[in-house]
């Protein structure tokens, strides 16, 4: 249970950069600032953070529909070379994606079976018989009439369409499956439906799921483990039960403090603006400093590396941990 | 905003420079051999030879091209055989004349296309947008140069209020009243299909924008109508028909060959007709050059113009 | 809005393209003309080139020619038929010609992206850095005079032209997600292209060919009418045209009747191209493309007049009905929805997309798009006054004066071409007799007391130079501008981050409080509801199904639908095994059923639920619900 099927070492992803025509360096947006990153059999790992934190560039280099600028990706012990259109063959077998827009992921002068088969025959090969049992199979599995199979994804509600999306991803039978925002597109009645069927489908085919959300509700209830992402690196990973009950990170701490609950009142709203550091040009120290009631020289200076705090399970990115007493942070302030 | 226009300048070296060797490449195209066709078929073979020699055929594409583009920078574009005159003089000469009919034409579509369009936006589906919407349609699908002889044959023949051609009377003209007598019948003519397209666009756009969030806040906020359109709406219109009359300065330059046919007007369409009759290489080179190289400028002077609009470009 | 349509009923595009009447006569002019043409060596016409000095320059409809004849008396009749046929081949290979090469360029280019697009674009800017019809004066002087020459120089011309456009569409479309699908599913980048791409660039590629092909016969019969296309003794339109040019004022029909075969010929081409790019675009398809009224049609079969509103209240709303007719359908987005606002107090309307709660908000000032908007009944006051009847003028005045709105998406709400700054002057100059520099200066004041910091120069900003939160805040600087009574959030804070959100709904709920405005809040979160409301009114299917104050919602919710909905959210900190679905869809507004919306989805639902029309009853203090069930219980 515990075996490590997807592992990242040193992932690092820059857009943009090289050198202009006069040999002058460009700066390059840091969309992912190395990070490492390991998957276990089975689990649910569930990734969160605000938009421009690179979770999405993370779950794209995950499947290989974009390539690390430096660092690599193992599936099982292996390095990935996403490069060679070979290898990007076998690893869909094994690694599926599941978009955040289930509309715009079909292509809508398809029908839903085109797009379904595709995968069954460039991927797994399946003759026309095969096909026609494995189609029936799916559309069973994700709860859909076969008779929708020869419809136009136009003609679907966005529930119904993320069904599509789901079943075209376990058509291939991966053993891992990539979820990027899966749920935000939908409403909230359908969001439910959809949820409750991924915790099915997962345990029928014994998946292991990458959930990645900006909703924190939502990544609790589905997630055994939670990474918290900010400015393009880790700044916190814990065992659900352990984050969400005692967050560590400040930035933790914050992002909690501010999802509105119902039946609570009084979110934490910051008083300085919520702004990003330019990705241009990332700060030396912790990215998180410059809005951290907490920081300290040290923060701002080096880079806090992602160690264990009281649990050793729960890692996290931070000189001064929530939780730990001042006795400790006045320590470090005073380096 | 001047470091932007030092930067596009910039970038229109290139620009000019591929225009250089597309018009190099076009004319090295002509089959056969370019001496045999200046001197005649009659030309015997040692004046072909020296002839050869002298136009520096007998040296490589690339070399060829450095050596015409080296004479051309020092302004030598060679001698027109047909006019016996240093081919820059006629070619700047013909310029001046063809920049007053398109330079004026450009003007006229350009307002009328602009209003036209507005004010079918505004009045959607009205009477006032179906009849613009009519003319603009007949103005796309008229050839012009049948259109400047109806209007010769209307304006100059039936009705003797304007005259047929040239520029100039030829006695007793000059002035500013005879040239602008002389120049409304073809800039009118250049103008119609321009007219019609920017019309057509600037409509399209108007309509597009007014659906937009942006419109619906300026009218939450409580502006009038009219201010919601002319300054909101029109603003963002502008952005997007900027370059579209951009593209329309080519058109009308190149539209410029018919009409000044057809109204013998002294600019340099008519003189490129001409010179490709006579089969006047150097000229025809000149002329499409010089003609390339101000239309590369004058979409400079387009692209700086939404720049200086649209504060999203800059960065 | 609720403006999806479904495929029910939609006309085939030939049914579409029939219907435009213009387009439809472009059709029938064109077969004409083509029929003509293709019919000129079996209808009894002389030979094209059949020359016949005696009968030079015949008028038309003299002496057994129909049209005339020119100067070396050749039948008109007969070589207009025959140069018609010549210059409709031309342009029309032209054409082909040039969606072929331009199109795969266009596609290469659009889907390879990166240095190959570059080095392609750069080279389609070469040739489009000509002027358009120099080049091929250029190319045509090259090759020499000929019609065959004249194909390829116009054929070129246009190959930039079809480049463009068509990676344009390419470039949006390798972008989108069911290309990366089709990538995950295995498949390599020319089956990619092939497959995916070409199928949704075709009708672009088939538009821009209709909208050409008129322009290049045009330009080829130019070529001819300079003497650079076709050679005596062949004939096309233009060539016609350039001879008898030489006749002009002796025998004008010699160059009169080509030059109106031309005519004919491209403007039936062009209305035919328009009808097919109205049938093949899909933004026009939907009928969108009419412009937005700057006020709401009041379609109300009568019209209430001004009367006292009930006190205490700051507006009040009365079975509110607001419709969209998108063809032949009605869409039912508001029907009959009743709520009054209490200054100092902030009603929240909570629903899934759909539910009608968008459209109630931008109803109460008109500014619902018309067409295909339009009020079909009910009241709301302000101040006594009846606003759905009220004049545009008025409601101009009251528009960001008194009743202010506060927009979701600030990126695509603020005008992107105007500074911050100004768009706040703006506003206020449109209520307060102030001059520029004092506005300006109030401006300011503003944008410090949402705390952007360095209002001062930050007020010179364009909204794409700030962030998400930033742009917000100047929303809601715009809507407090005038000191507004009332304030209309429409989902504010959905578009921004929690981190932001939260920020910036801490500072509307002191702004609210400090200006003692009511506040109407629009959004789907009960999170957002509990942390800013003071009573909820929850939507469905167009309609208030409950209304009580955001405890009794919360705590006590007594329609099932806003129990479900509150259920089958999940809730941080409360970690469920399993949560709680509601199934099916909401119903289509345009097909609601009789009785209660919500009852196909409903377990307690019975025969009884689906009859009649129910009414939004009280339970207890201030606490309405829209179910038979719900008010049985109680």
């Amino acid at each position: 249970m515990d075996a490590t099927i997807l592992e990242a070492k040193q992932l690092v992803r820059t857009f943009g950069g090289g050198r202009t025509l006069f040999g002058r360096e460009k700066p390059g947006v840091h969309a992912v600032r190395e990070m490492e990153l390991q998957v276990r059999r089975g689990e649910t790992l569930g990734i969160v953070g605000e938009s421009g934190c690179g979770k999405s560039t993370l779950a794209r280099m995950l499947v290989g529909l974009d390539s690390p600028t430096s660092g690599d990706i193992y599936l099982e012990g292996a390095a990935m070379d996403t490069q060679s259109a070979r290898q990007r063959h076998d690893l869909a077998k094994r690694i599926q994606y599941v978009f955040q827009d289930p509309v715009s992921s079909l292509n809508p002068r398809k029908t839903i079976r085109a797009s379904l088969e595709a995968p069954m025959i460039h991927l797994l090969g399946l003759d026309r018989d095969a096909r026609r049992r494995r189609l029936d199979e799916l559309m069973d599995a994700v709860n859909l009439r076969p008779e929708f199979l020869d419809r136009y994804p136009h003609e679907f509600s966005g529930g119904q369409a993320q069904r599509i999306g789901i079943a075209r991803a376990l058509a291939a039978q991966p053993e891992i499956l990539v979820l990027d925002e899966p749920v935000s597109a939908l409403d909230v009645s359908v969001q439910a439906q959809v949820l409750n069927l991924l915790a099915d489908l997962k345990d029928k085919y014994g998946l292991t799921y990458i959930f990645i959300s900006h909703d924190l509700s939502v990544v609790e209830a589905v997630s055994d483990r939670v990474m918290v992402m900010y400015f393009g690196s880790v700044v916190e990973l814990a065992e659900s039960e352990s984050l969400f009950r005692q967050p560590r990170h400040q930035y933790t701490k914050l992002l909690f403090d501010s999802v509105p609950l119902p039946g609570k009142r009084g979110v934490r709203g910051e008083d300085g603006l919520a702004e990003l550091p330019d990705p241009l040009n990332p700060p030396k120290g912790c990215a998180f400093a410059p809005r951290c009631a907490e920081a300290s020289q040290q923060c701002r200076e080096a880079m806090p590396p992602l160690n264990p705090v009281v649990d050793i399970q729960h890692y996290t990115a931070c000189y001064h941990p929530v939780g730990t007493g001042p006795q400790e942070s006045q320590n470090t302030r005073d380096q | 905003m001047s470091s932007y226009i030092a930067k596009r300048l910039l970038y229109a070296v290139p620009v000019l420079f591929g225009l250089t060797i597309i018009v190099f490449l076009i004319m090295a195209m002509i089959p056969g051999d370019p001496a045999t066709a200046i001197l005649g078929s009659y030309a015997t073979p040692e004046n072909v030879e020296r002839l050869n020699r002298q136009l520096g055929l007998d040296k490589s594409l690339a070399e060829q091209y450095w050596i015409w583009l080296g004479n051309m920078l020092q302004g030598d574009f060679g001698r027109s055989y047909s006019l016996n005159r240093p081919v820059l003089d006629e070619v700047l000469e013909r310029f001046g004349a063809t920049l007053i009919l398109a330079g004026s034409a450009l003007l006229l579509c350009s307002i009328l296309g602009l209003l036209a369009g507005v004010y079918s936006a505004v009045r959607q589906f009205g009477w006032g947008d179906r009849l613009i919407t009519l003319f603009v349609l007949i103005g796309i699908s008229l050839p012009s140069f049948w259109l400047g002889l109806l209007l010769i044959l209307l304006f100059a023949v039936e009705w003797k209020l304007l005259p047929a051609s040239g520029m100039y009377a030829i006695y007793g003209g000059g002035d500013l009243p005879d040239l602008i007598a002389h120049l409304t019948l073809p800039a009118i003519t250049l103008s119609v299909v321009a007219t019609g397209v920017i019309a057509r666009l600037t409509r399209a756009s108007m309509l597009e924008i007014l659906r937009q969030d942006y419109i619906r806040t300026a009218r939450a906020k409580g502006l009038g109508e009219r201010r919601v359109i002319a300054r909101h709406a029109f603003k963002s219109a502008l952005v997007s028909v900027i370059p579209v009359i951009g593209i329309q300065a080519g058109f009308v330059l190149g539209g410029a060959v018919y009409i000044e046919t057809v109204f013998q007007w002294p600019g340099i369409g008519r003189m490129l007709v001409q010179a490709i009759a006579t089969r006047d290489i150097l000229l025809v080179q000149g002329g499409v050059l010089i003609v390339a190289a101000s239309y590369v400028l004058f979409n400079l002077l387009a692209d700086v113009l939404q720049h200086k609009l649209d504060p999203r470009l800059k960065t | 809005m609720s403006g999806k349509q479904k495929n029910s009923g939609r006309p085939t595009a030939w049914r579409l393209f029939v219907n435009n009447r213009l387009a439809l006569s472009g059709l029938v002019i064109l077969s004409v003309i083509i029929l003509l043409a293709l019919l000129a060596p079996i209808l009894p016409l002389a030979s094209p080139d059949e020359t016949a000095p005696a009968q030079r320059l015949i008028r038309p409809l003299g002496d057994g020619y129909l049209l005339g004849s020119d100067h070396l008396g050749r039948d008109l009749l007969s070589r207009l038929l025959w140069g018609t046929q010549v210059s409709i081949a031309v342009g029309l290979s032209a054409t082909i010609v040039a969606a072929f090469f331009g199109s795969l360029i266009g596609l290469v280019a659009g889907y390879a992206g990166g240095k190959v697009d570059n080095s392609l674009m750069r080279g389609i800017d070469m040739v489009m850095a000509f002027p358009y019809i120099l080049l091929a004066l250029a190319i045509v002087a090259a090759l020499g005079p000929g019609l065959m020459n004249a194909l390829y120089a116009i054929a070129v011309v246009n190959i930039p032209f079809f480049a463009r456009n068509i990676r344009g569409v390419t470039l949006g479309l390798a972008r989108r997600e069911f290309v990366d699908a089709a990538r995950l599913s295995g498949k390599g980048h020319i089956r990619i292209l092939l497959t995916e791409i070409l199928p949704n660039v075709l009708p672009t590629i088939v538009i821009t060919m209709s909208t050409t092909v008129g322009w290049m016969i045009l330009e080829t019969a130019g070529l001819s009418f300079l003497g650079l296309g076709a050679q005596p003794p062949q004939a096309d339109l233009g060539s016609m045209l350039g001879e008898g040019r030489k006749l002009l004022f002796t025998a004008p029909h010699v160059s009169i009747i080509p030059g109106l075969m031309i005519f004919l010929l491209v403007m039936s081409i062009n209305l035919m191209g328009d009808g097919i790019r109205d049938v093949l675009d899909p933004r026009l398809k939907s009928g969108a493309l009419s412009r937005p009224m700057a006020k709401t049609e009041d379609a109300r079969n009568i019209t209430p007049g001004n009367r006292d509103q009930k006190t205490g209240t700051a507006m009040e709303v009365m079975n509110l009905r607001t419709e969209f007719q998108v063809g032949q359908e009605i869409y039912k987005a508001v029907g009959g929805v009743s709520f009054d606002l209490r200054p100092g107090e902030c009603l929240g309307l909570v629903g899934e997309s759909g539910s009608g709660k968008s459209v109630t908000a931008m109803s109460l000032l008109g500014l619902v798009p018309t067409p295909p908007g339009r009020i079909a009944g009910g009241e709301v006051r302000y101040e006594g006054e009846d606003l759905l009847g009220a004049s545009l003028s008025r409601l101009q005045s009251l528009r960001g004066g008194k009743i202010a709105y506060v927009f979701q998406d600030p990126l695509s709400t603020l005008h992107p071409l105007f500074t911050v700054g100004d768009q706040i002057c703006e506003a206020i100059r449109a209520h307060q007799p102030l001059g520029r520099a004092e506005a300006w200066k109030r401006a300011v004041e503003l944008l410090n007391k949402v705390r952007i910091p360095n209002a001062e120069r930050r007020a010179h900003d364009y909204p794409h130079q700030m962030s998400g939160g930033m742009r917000q805040r100047v929303g809601i600087a715009m809507a407090l501008a005038n000191d507004a009574e009332i304030l209309v959030a429409d989902e504010p804070t959905t578009a921004l981050d929690v981190t932001v959100q939260a920020q910036v709904l801490k500072l509307l709920k002191e702004l609210q409080r400090e200006s003692d405005a009511a506040l109407l809040f629009i959004t789907h979160d009960f999170g957002v509801v509990s942390e800013i409301c003071d009573r909820v009114a929850v939507m469905y299917a167009g309609r208030i199904v409950e209304v009580g104050s955001t405890d009794q919602i919360l705590t006590r919710p007594a329609h099932p639908y806003t129990r479900k909905l509150i259920d089958c959210v999940p809730v941080m900190g409360r970690r469920e095994k399993r949560l709680e679905a509601i199934a099916g869809l909401p119903p289509v507004v345009n097909r609601l059923p009789a009785g209660c919306a919500f009852a196909d989805r409903c377990e307690a639902a019975d025969d009884d639920c689906r009859k009649g029309e129910l009414l939004l009853e009280e339970m207890s203090d201030r606490h309405a619900v829209r179910c038979r069930k719900a008010k049985e219980a109680a």
